[in-house]
């Protein structure tokens, strides 16, 4: 570690980057005024135009409650909600027994396997949409149930995707863990199962909260998946917002308003918990 | 509300029967004789991740890369092309602009993302705690925000009136200001200025990304490698760049390839700002165009396996950076 007092406040570096953090801050900020103007007065004048003459404006949420009102907006919120909770939860299910086992259990091509892992890290969504789609319609045509356009399909392949940076963020954080605490419970009696629930479970908190924090905002930013598995039926956020602009076109305050109801969820979840989303980064760089 | 019911009855189901499908696993290999148990049990770990990826990850991936050499009729079925597929999208119009547009993304996004996480980190190194952390989180947030909503609120920073018209556009509001006439930013095609539009919010969304590893990084360096550097006479540039910088480069060359791969697999910006149209189009969006807009099945897989074959090298490069640091470990 280094020693924090040695080093000195920079003015110059203050500025600069007070500067740039503004530039960074004025698109989402131009959004956010827009979204909260009077109608008429967004598409006459900049948003800017609010700091520049701040008593002259004319302030109405009318376009929050016209876009949930007229679009699928309300309704989309919920699907997304849908699709990402699970899409959440279950792979860190999946990735955390996974991990258990690439970790604490020995078995034949382990090595193997956890490479293969490595190596799907990057692989492109891309390529597995068609056939996966192609796969869901052909089990509906012999089985009578429904899976695309369902809820499960996306959950399906987010999980997939999920797994290979869920593993490896997991796996990293239980090799942390002391051997000797796995084998003072094994001495104990207790199966790999107990283990895996009781000990390493809890233990691995903060990486499972990482790796949720990251997989939620995936979930809920994504617009691909979505529109392949899930679609027009039960639309999420990020479909009726596209669709919506190409409606609306630039300028439309409708869009604005609808952009900024996507970007609560997102930015509350970033501000209340920051810490571990940025733990989880750092644990995950290689991807 | 019926659809919030139905939507928490789907989400109770699919968490349930996940859990329960674990738990039966479990007590079946319990029932097993010891020596046997010892041999399976690991399967109940990992099997349902193998069955995952190999069900939505390995097979699709194989049988897109099969799909790019056929020809698909109209009744379903298929037959055997060998690289017409290819040839066809070769011979689009679109397609030496799309590679141009492609190389561009890789070849400007990652570095400047890169160099600007770098430049805010080093920058933030020095500005107090409290300002530090203020000043991270607005870099920071963007990496939040969604590609769609990223376009959203650049439309309104690109966005365009006819002259004589009030620029709400704060591109354009710039420079009428500076005395041009108001620009249809998306469609100057000259050098490329459009892409160039597209990239800036990517660099937008990710520089932040790259900042706060790089940051963990810096703050990481011993303090005692700066102090000799001091002693020795040497500039706040040199130590920077002669002790700093390859302390940290293992990091700066993880967030590159992270940048490297979003950029090579680019879709969402571009598909919401311009729909691949004016000369944007990358492959990721024209396998989406041939596929779900034209239902060209053999040319959209083609452009998939184009992709995929870009990102090879990154795949192979992971693996035996992996193999090098696991021997390390």
């Amino acid at each position: 570690m280094t020693v924090k007092s040695s080093r000195k406040t920079s003015k110059v570096s203050l500025l600069v980057l007070s500067v740039l953090a503004i530039i960074w801050l004025l698109p989402t900020i131009g959004l956010l005024i827009t979204s909260v103007r009077e109608r008429t007065e967004a598409q006459r004048t900049g948003w800017w135009d609010v700091i520049l003459n701040p008593l002259s404006q004319k302030w109405e949420l009318g376009s929050y409650a016209s876009v949930l009102s007229e679009s699928d907006l309300g309704k989309s919120f919920i699907s997304s909600l849908a699709v990402t909770i699970p899409a959440t939860i279950l792979p860190l299910l999946f990735a955390a027994y996974a991990a258990f086992g690439f970790t604490f259990l020995t078995f034949k091509g382990r090595e193997f396997y956890f490479a293969l892992i490595i190596g799907l890290l990057v692989v492109p969504l891309q390529g597995a949409l068609v056939p996966v789609l192609k796969m869901f319609i052909s089990f509906t045509e012999k089985t009578g149930i429904e899976i695309s356009g369902q809820y499960a399909a996306a959950w399906f392949v987010h999980s997939a995707f999920a797994m290979p940076l869920a593993i490896y963020i997991l796996r990293n954080y239980m090799m942390t863990i002391p051997n000797t605490l796995i084998e003072a419970a094994r001495v104990d009696g207790a199966s790999n199962f107990t283990i895996f629930w009781r000990l390493v479970l809890p233990i691995s908190v903060p990486a499972l909260a990482s790796f949720a924090i990251f997989q939620f905002l995936w979930v809920w930013n994504d617009y691909l998946i979505a529109f392949v598995f899930i679609g027009s039926e039960r639309p999420v956020l990020t479909y009726t917002l596209l669709s919506l602009l190409g409606t609306y076109g630039e300028g439309w305050q409708q869009v604005a308003a609808g952009s900024f109801i996507s970007l609560s969820i997102p930015l509350l979840v970033f501000f209340s918990l920051q810490r571990y989303f940025i733990r989880g980064l750092t644990a995950g760089a290689v991807k | 509300m019926r659809d919030l019911f139905t939507a928490l009855q789907a989400v109770i189901a699919g968490i349930a029967i996940t859990a329960l499908i674990y738990f039966l696993l479990n007590l079946l290999i319990h029932r097993l004789p010891e020596r046997i148990k010892r041999r399976v049990e690991p399967y109940v770990f990992i099997g349902p991740v193998l069955v995952l990826i190999g069900l939505f990850v390995i097979w699709p991936t194989l049988q897109s890369i099969r799909l790019s050499f056929m020809e698909e009729e109209i009744d379903g079925s298929t037959k055997w092309v060998g690289f017409q597929n290819f040839k066809d999208l070769f011979a689009e119009d679109y397609f030496a602009s799309m590679l141009i547009n492609n190389l561009m993304w890789i070849a400007i996004v990652p570095i400047l993302t890169v160099s600007l996480g770098l430049a805010i980190a080093q920058l933030a190194n020095n500005v107090g705690p409290r300002q530090e952390k203020i000043l991270k989180s607005i870099f920071f947030m963007p990496m939040t925000i969604s590609f769609v909503s990223a376009a959203v609120i650049w439309r309104y920073i690109y966005a365009y009136a006819p002259e004589g018209g009030e620029q709400i556009g704060l591109f354009n509001a710039i420079w009428t200001a500076l005395g041009g006439e108001p620009q249809t930013w998306f469609q100057i095609e000259a050098f490329k200025l459009n892409n160039i539009l597209l990239m800036i919010i990517l660099i937008w969304l990710s520089a932040g990304y790259a900042m706060v590893l790089l940051s963990a990084a810096i703050k990481s360096v011993p303090e005692d490698t700066l102090e000799a550097g001091r002693v020795d006479g040497a500039s706040t540039s040199q130590i920077f760049f002669k002790i700093v910088l390859p302390q940290i480069w293992p990091t700066a060359i993880a967030v590159f390839i992270t940048v490297l791969i979003g950029a090579m697999k680019v879709f969402d910006i571009v598909l919401a700002m311009t729909g691949g149209n004016y000369n944007t189009t990358v492959l990721a969006q024209t396998f989406y165009l041939e596929y779900f807009i034209y239902g060209n099945t053999g040319k959209a897989m083609a452009a998939v396996v184009l992709l995929i074959l870009a990102i090879i090298p990154v795949m192979v490069y992971q693996v035996r950076h992996y193999r090098k640091f696991e021997a390390a470990r």
